[in-house]
């Protein structure tokens, strides 16, 4: 296999990843007004990814870095081309970020409700955005033949792209549903049981739509079957919620999650961002890769960290294993000054 | 630009090292050994120290490109040599030199926090102790890295004489070659290098910063500009390079040259101070010492600050150095309102979270350390609350 289709692979991979992880760590955000009825049962969402969702976003900069390292002409077009969003996104991940960290900082309601908003605000953003821009990339932006995006950004909006967007939204939600149902205990855990049954049933609709309409744009032989696969994954998720069997619940989203996206990779392969003028030039990994010898380097790198980065990232899910609920929060953050 | 991009690679992964185990450091001390739950940390920062090596490779190279070659077909810089790049001399000083100061910045911060409260204790307090041995150890590493930042400071300003010549000449607005050329402490009046109204000048201390010997000479702005003109300027790629002005804005690294290295120093200074003041269990009291201890934290930071506007200001038009202008390495598809409005969102998100931030600090810091927590021995029932919770 040339090394241009094994870093467009491993770029794919990092991608799943980071979809199957963030996802339900912003499914989790965006739940919280939703399913939590007081502070203390905010607190047990939030501490179910306290330890983890730092980690899950280095999922999404190993991927930009890759694409940046492996086709640094594709990184050019979609970080120029895709500017206000991109920026949109990173504000967001920013003021979520630290909004984790600050709102236990003050025991004082108004203070953690304005941080619960940056939480929620800075969760629901980025889950629609990454689903506008994966759709826009699949379906082809306007690439002039010098590979310069030359669209605006109200050309990204599109009822496509926002099909795409939706779908993001609602997997995420049911995907966070589902992780809740796993991870905690008591009348969170039933809620969430409840909520990602609904959402589920919603976002398989909506997902089926989008993955419909992409097949039908610019599929092929295998991607129909993964996006079959998906929705199978996605059904058989809602099935085991509805036994109760969370950790099959959770694998279902999971792996629905992992099939789509990996499927809307093979519908792009061997373009990277396919242009949607006559006279424009796509790019694909032949014309957007470094050299050779960077590529060469780099598969060595990720041969050696890949399995490293998995077993420590596997071994903190362990760690972090027990279910929480409300008794397991402690009155007040550790270390809280009385003043 | 393509050579910069294995280090940032590796410096990514260097990411998930700090951050799962940062998270595993924060939320487990009741799951982890303590011997275990230490060695998190430890990880954290050594994958610090990765990811600051592989972002400063990338930077190193920006201000001295090697390991590459030029494609005109791609009109790309190309990596052929990782190992040049990684290894590239104005990284291996750089390196040191920006970790050392990190661990100025950091003990800093612990001495002005320590002290601080050290100093508004009453004789009577029984914390007071622990903070005197806080303000110590934490003086002890920052004299020690600060005096580290000195040496390697002055190693780099050898290398960048060697490899950016303009940059060292900027960095004092020398406009004419001279031997045995000296520093000025300060300039009052324009630098534009015709109307100096008066500076204190320090003889031969240009010409030692630069090559370690005070006699040796010093190339000016004007006679590097020639040299800059002739050999960018003809060059066959003409519309690659952008051929005019090799000169940064002087007064900027004038300034900023000057500011680094005087409140970094004034940082170490501050250090030996308190160490001095706390000598053979001493407790200095004073309101005077409040402003020592709030001065601590914030020179350093501002000398780090002044040393990376110098050495990237310094670098200018070229955003490589020799190979590609900050003007050419804008992207064409993004327009200056579109860079306007990132950079405004960006100062005004982050000037927000810095009052918040400086909020905070203020909250913990005069609330002062928590008594320790009883030990009530293991407790492993699956009903006891968290260690630690958001």
């Amino acid at each position: 296999m040339e090394l241009t289709t094994v870093w467009f692979c491993l770029i794919a991979v990092l991608w799943i990843g980071y979809f199957c992880l963030e996802g339900f760590d912003f499914g989790v955000g965006m739940l919280l007004p939703i399913l939590a009825s007081d502070d203390r049962e905010r607190r047990v969402l939030i501490n179910t990814i306290g330890p983890v969702w730092d980690g899950n976003e280095v999922w999404l900069l190993v991927a930009g870095g890759a694409t940046f390292a492996a086709f640094p002409e594709w990184y050019a077009t979609l970080f120029s081309g895709f500017y206000l969003p991109l920026l949109m996104i990173l504000v967001a991940l920013i003021v979520r970020g630290v909004a984790f960290e600050y709102r236990a900082k003050r025991d004082d309601l108004r203070w953690k409700a304005r941080w619960d908003l940056a939480i929620i605000i800075g969760s629901y953003v980025p889950a629609v955005l990454w689903g506008v821009a994966f759709a826009n990339i699949v379906r082809g932006v306007p690439i002039d033949a010098n590979g310069e995006y030359t669209g605006g950004f109200f050309n990204l909006l599109n009822p496509y792209a926002l099909l795409g967007g939706a779908t993001t939204l609602l997997l995420f939600l049911t995907h966070g549903a589902m992780f809740l149902a796993l991870k905690t205990d008591g009348r969170v855990r039933h809620e969430a049981r409840s909520l990602a049954a609904r959402f589920g049933v919603l976002a398989a609709a909506v997902a089926v739509a989008f993955l419909f309409w992409t097949q039908v744009d610019s599929g092929n032989l295998g991607s129909a079957l993964l996006f079959v696969a998906a929705a199978a994954a996605l059904v058989g998720g809602l099935v085991a919620v509805g036994a109760a069997r969370e950790g099959w619940a959770f694998l279902g989203t999971f792996v629905a999650i992992a099939l789509a996206v990996a499927g809307l990779f093979v519908a792009l392969f061997p373009d990277v961002m396919p242009t949607s003028l006559a006279d424009g030039t796509s790019l694909t990994t032949t014309n957007a890769a470094a050299t050779s010898y960077t590529l060469k380097i780099m598969t060595v790198v990720a041969l050696v960290f890949t399995p490293l980065v998995l077993a420590y990232q596997g071994w903190t899910y362990w760690v972090f294993r027990r279910r929480i609920a409300v008794h397991h929060i402690p009155e007040q953050p550790a270390r809280l000054p009385a003043a | 630009m393509t050579s910069s991009a294995p280090p940032r690679d590796r410096g990514l992964l260097a990411f998930f090292l700090e951050s799962t185990f940062l998270g595993l450091w924060i939320f487990g001390w009741d799951r982890l050994s303590p011997r275990l739950h230490a060695t998190c940390i430890w990880v954290v920062h050594v994958g610090t120290l990765l990811s600051a090596y592989f972002i400063l490779a990338a930077n190193s190279w920006m201000q001295h490109p090697v390991g590459y070659r030029y494609n005109p077909r791609t009109g790309r810089a190309e990596l052929h040599d990782f190992a040049a790049v990684l290894f590239n001399k104005v990284q291996l000083v750089t390196f040191p030199h920006v970790v050392l100061s990190a661990y100025l910045t950091g003990a800093a911060f612990v001495v002005g926090v320590a002290f601080w409260s050290m100093v508004r204790r009453g004789a009577s307090d029984e914390d007071r102790g622990m903070y005197r041995s806080a303000a110590r150890t934490g003086a002890v590493i920052a004299l020690v890295a600060g005096l580290g930042v000195a040496v390697t400071g002055d190693v780099q300003g050898k290398i960048m004489t060697e490899v950016q010549p303009m940059k060292m000449a900027s960095a004092e607005a020398l406009y004419n070659t001279e031997g045995s050329a000296g520093f000025s402490i300060f300039t009052i009046g324009s630098l534009s290098g015709n109307q100096e109204k008066f500076a204190v000048k320090v003889p031969g201390l240009l010409s030692f910063l630069a090559t370690g010997h005070t006699d040796s000479t010093v190339e000016g702005i004007n006679q590097l500009l020639a040299q800059y003109k002739k050999t960018y300027g003809s060059d066959p790629g003409a519309t690659y390079y952008s051929p005019g002005d090799y000169t940064p804005i002087i007064p900027i690294t004038y300034w900023s040259f000057r500011l680094m290295i005087g409140l970094g120093l004034l940082a170490a200074a501050g250090a030996a101070l308190i160490l001095w003041l706390t000598r053979k269990g001493r407790v200095p009291t004073g309101r005077v010492w409040v402003w020592v201890a709030i001065a601590m934290p914030l020179l350093p930071v501002a000398a780090n600050s002044f040393g990376w506007i110098f050495t990237e200001m310094g670098r200018q038009p070229w955003a490589v150095f020799g190979v590609m202008t900050t003007a050419h390495a804008v992207s064409p598809g993004v327009g200056a309102g579109t860079v306007l409005t990132s950079l405004l969102t960006f100062t005004l998100v982050y000037a927000v979270l810095a009052v918040v931030e400086i909020g905070l600090v203020l909250k913990y810091v005069r609330a002062g350390a928590d008594p320790l927590p009883e030990d009530t021995g293991p407790n492993d029932t699956p009903d006891r609350p968290l260690a630690f919770a958001y």
